[in-house]
């Protein structure tokens, strides 16, 4: 049957939209839905206290900074890149911000500056981060990997060593307001992070530089003989990356109202495997946003109901590794998972 | 070294032979009965235009494959069974165009590769590897430390290298597939002499050459393949030119006998739109040394010369994909900006690149989408985004005019089928109406209906006025280029300006022989 239909010249009547096709992306994105419904099931039996409204506010603003990161480096692993140092600029950021405008009392640097500048920091830190690593990793060539990995230490060391591991709080309420406020019962930072997904969305499937990314993605050099602009785009695309995680860290920071010493540590495994189970794929040009908020989605209930259940705080990590694990290979399994 | 004695009535010694050997894959007969052997002390040419057989009589001869019916034999034994690799690496070795030394280990490993020389254990003694490596490097002549890193060497010193290895081996049969592709006239030089020095060694070499002064300033026999039979053998000495490019030629089917079908009077080509002046590149898929060309609007320029003459790379430089040493390109009259293939697009340049899987195409993305990869400015509006309906009308234009085969405009390009996957690469070259069109070999491996679909589409760009630079060495392909421009080792070697041309000629031209015009 399918034979018959290659077999047929493509006229001008020929469907514009095949809607097989159609289908089956949507299914592959969706696979993890199943997955998400079962886990719901169990975290209700685990604990009734799950089905309740304020922690299922409380599992989306759990996922709404961990998000901001997860479309971040959705987008470079779609331009064939990864940037590890995600986590460190969702640290570094927002307590470069937080210092400069905390009173010296709640360890900032006493200059109290006015919050406003303080979240213009936080988006210059992102811009001037994402911009290094960018320039460095695709014009200087050097691996993304061992790079970023290397920015990664630096930043999350200078976070630490500037504060000499102390936490910057009493912040002011312009700061904290994306992670701290709601709208219509629901906290602004998730607001923000299915704002993001749904621009990022619609940005990669309908802008001419969302396509070239899966262009750049798919096959670097045919994307460069077709006249792309394949080195321009890329950096941009670390810059914005930086610049959504730079962001995140500010959710973060609301939530808690406190920048900590720690704040993003081992953030990026989380992150990695949010987009991979999500069906992003790790060698470019495959995926969509809407799988990958799926991944985040699972991931914080899992996070969730760990922390729901009466497993030892002290296992919480092992079982979170395992199931990740387990989703990775259910992944595999459907073929979402295309790396 | 002394020549070791072979006396008029002893039978001299043959390192390797093929008889009557014969080999299929599917219908297609790759070798049909072919007899070639090759004497210690000898160097034995082998010629054939590509696809003659040549490859497959390499690969029964090293043991790669079995061939269907006859025999090979090895230092005068029946050959070794084929999983058997160590005797057949002890007693042949191919060095192919395409370097097999490991870049990151230094020359001595290279040689010893797999080999420790620590007394039959596992342990590898350093200094006697060295130590042996120089030795042999020594006896035949060799001048290349031992101790550098291979990824650092020349391609000269490369083949030295996987040379000594199979020397070293014991190995007395050397195959050289067109070792001098990728050398300059001085190593070329210096390459014979080292060949001759294993010939003095009693070395028995096949000696595989696109070059055909090569064959008469190295052989002592030569033996020419075409489509898998074997037309041609004896001594060098009593083979004319004329006969040994006639055996390589044949007699072509009627339709294309003596001359290729070509454009016929194109009326008045119109203005220079491309030029390129005394460019000089230096590249690993053949260097380009003081070329010059232009094209015309209305003209379709072929630039015809084997895999590595430095046609595909002038290509390149044209549309930015490498950068030039030196030398100027100007289309349209405005200097070209080296190295940036998206303002080539901008000026109106269309690419074909010479590999599809490499370059032509997103695997991933649908026909359209990569159809229109090269006009993603002309399919955006407001905000840049995308316009689904007008990029779909650029497509379809495209689809019909190929006649690209695909259920939809959607489905990626990877499920096509290999013509049509060239197709949409050409396709998507011609969707920004370009006024420049640079193709490289943009027929290579397609059916003969989607060859047919794909030349009638660039015929038809020419003939609406676009300058065409078409690098092709398929000289089916030849047969829409109104004016023609020959390259041997980088350099322009021959120009034919009126079809029809002249089929011998053309590949004596193509193959390095002075060609009287």
């Amino acid at each position: 049957m399918a034979e018959r239909a290659v077999e047929r010249k493509a006229t001008p009547a020929a469907p514009r939209r095949d809607m097989r096709l159609v289908v089956v992306k949507w299914f592959r994105e969706l696979t993890l839905v199943p997955v998400i419904v079962v886990l719901m099931i169990a975290g209700a039996v685990v604990n009734p206290v799950f089905f309740t409204p304020s922690n299922l506010i409380n599992v989306a603003e759990g996922g709404a900074a961990l998000g901001m990161v997860v479309v971040a480096e959705s987008l470079i692993l779609l331009t064939g890149k990864f940037d590890i140092s995600l986590q460190g600029t969702f640290g570094l950021a927002a307590l470069l911000g937080a210092w400069l405008i905390a009173p010296k009392a709640s360890e900032g640097l006493g200059t109290e500056w006015s919050p406003w500048i303080g979240l213009l920091i936080v988006l210059l830190v992102g811009l001037a981060v994402g911009t290094f690593n960018g320039l460095l990793v695709i014009k200087a060539n050097f691996n993304a990997f061992i790079f970023t990995l290397a920015m990664s230490i630096l930043l999350t060391g200078l976070q630490l060593g500037w504060l000499g591991g102390q936490t910057v709080y009493n912040l002011p309420e312009a700061y904290i307001y994306i992670g701290a406020e709601s709208w219509f019962g629901i906290p602004v930072s998730v607001w923000i992070t299915v704002v993001t997904f749904v621009v990022a969305a619609l940005f990669l499937r309908y802008h001419r530089i969302g396509r070239a990314m899966y262009a750049i993605g798919g096959n670097l050099e045919a994307a460069r003989s077709a006249g792309i602009q394949v080195d321009r785009i890329r950096i941009g695309v670390f810059m914005a990356a930086s610049v959504l995680a730079a962001i995140g860290g500010l959710m973060q920071a609301g939530r808690v109202t406190a920048v900590t010493a720690g704040q993003g540590s081992n953030l990026i495994f989380g992150v990695f495997a949010a987009a991979v189970i999500g069906g992003i794929s790790l060698e470019g040009g495959r995926g969509r946003m809407v799988g990958a908020l799926t991944g985040v989605i699972l991931l914080s209930l899992v996070t969730n109901i760990l922390t729901l259940s009466n497993i030892s705080s002290t296992w919480i990590d092992a079982v979170d590794g395992g199931i990740i694990l387990i989703a990775l290979g259910l992944a595999k399994l459907i073929g979402t998972e295309s790396a | 070294m002394e020549r070791q004695p072979t006396g008029p009535a002893a039978a001299p010694a043959l390192v390797g032979e093929a008889e009557r050997v014969s080999k299929s894959f599917g219908e297609t007969a790759a070798l049909v009965d072919v007899t070639l052997n090759v004497q210690a002390g000898e160097v034995h040419g082998l010629v054939g235009r590509n696809g003659a057989g040549k490859s497959t009589l390499v690969s029964l001869l090293t043991g790669l494959s079995r061939p269907d019916r006859g025999t090979i034999r090895l230092a005068g034994e029946p050959a070794p069974a084929l999983a058997d690799r160590v005797a057949w690496l002890a007693r042949v070795a191919c060095v192919y165009q395409r370097s097999m030394v490991v870049p990151p280990l230094t020359v001595a490993e290279n040689v010893f590769l797999n080999r420790p020389t620590g007394g039959g254990g596992a342990i590898v003694d350093w200094r006697r590897m060295r130590a042996e490596a120089r030795e042999l490097m020594l006896e035949w002549g060799f001048d290349v430390d031992v101790d550098h890193e291979a990824g650092t060497l020349t391609v000269e010193q490369r083949q030295i290298v996987e040379i000594a290895r199979a020397l070293s081996i014991g190995a007395r049969f050397l195959i050289l597939d067109e070792p001098t592709a990728a050398l300059e006239k001085a190593a070329v030089e210096r390459l014979f002499e080292r060949v001759r020095r294993m010939r003095e060694g009693g070395v028995g070499v096949l000696y595989i050459s696109h070059h055909l002064e090569e064959i008469y300033e190295i052989c002592d026999r030569v033996s020419v393949l075409r489509d898998g039979e074997q037309v041609l053998s004896g001594r060098v000495a009593d083979v004319p030119q004329a006969q040994l490019v006639a055996a390589m030629v044949g007699s072509a089917p009627p339709r294309r006998a003596t001359q290729i079908e070509a454009a016929t009077d194109r009326g008045q080509a119109g203005d220079v739109r491309l030029e390129v002046r005394s460019l000089v590149v230096a590249s690993r898929a053949g260097s380009v040394d003081d070329v010059s060309l232009s094209v015309r609007a209305g003209e379709c320029l072929g630039l015809v010369g084997l895999d590595g003459s430095g046609t595909a790379t002038v290509a390149d430089a044209i549309v930015g994909m490498v950068k030039p040493r030196s030398g100027g390109i100007t289309v349209n009259g405005s200097a070209a900006r080296a190295g940036r293939v998206d303002a080539a697009w901008r000026r109106g340049v269309g690419y074909v690149p010479q590999d599809r899987h490499a370059r032509g195409f997103s695997p991933q993305l649908g026909v359209a989408e990569n159809l229109t990869l090269g006009v993603l400015d002309r399919v955006a509006r407001r905000f840049g985004l995308v316009s689904a309906s007008a990029r779909d009308a650029i497509a379809r234009r495209q689809v019909e005019q190929l006649q690209i085969v695909a259920r939809s405009l959607d489905q990626p390009v990877s499920s096509l089928s290999g013509g049509n996957q060239q197709k949409v690469v050409v396709g998507r070259a011609l969707a920004p109406d370009p006024s420049v069109l640079v193709a490289i070999n943009p027929t290579v491996g397609v059916d003969v209906a989607s060859k047919e679909a794909l030349l009638d589409a660039l015929g038809r760009a020419r003939d609406q006025g676009v300058a065409v630079l078409l690098v092709s060495d398929d000289f089916e392909d030849l047969r829409i280029c109104t004016r023609l421009v020959v390259m041997v080792r980088g350099k322009v070697a021959a120009e034919f300006d009126r079809p029809p041309w002249d089929r011998q000629r053309l590949i004596a031209a193509v193959e390095g022989l002075e060609v009287a015009v």
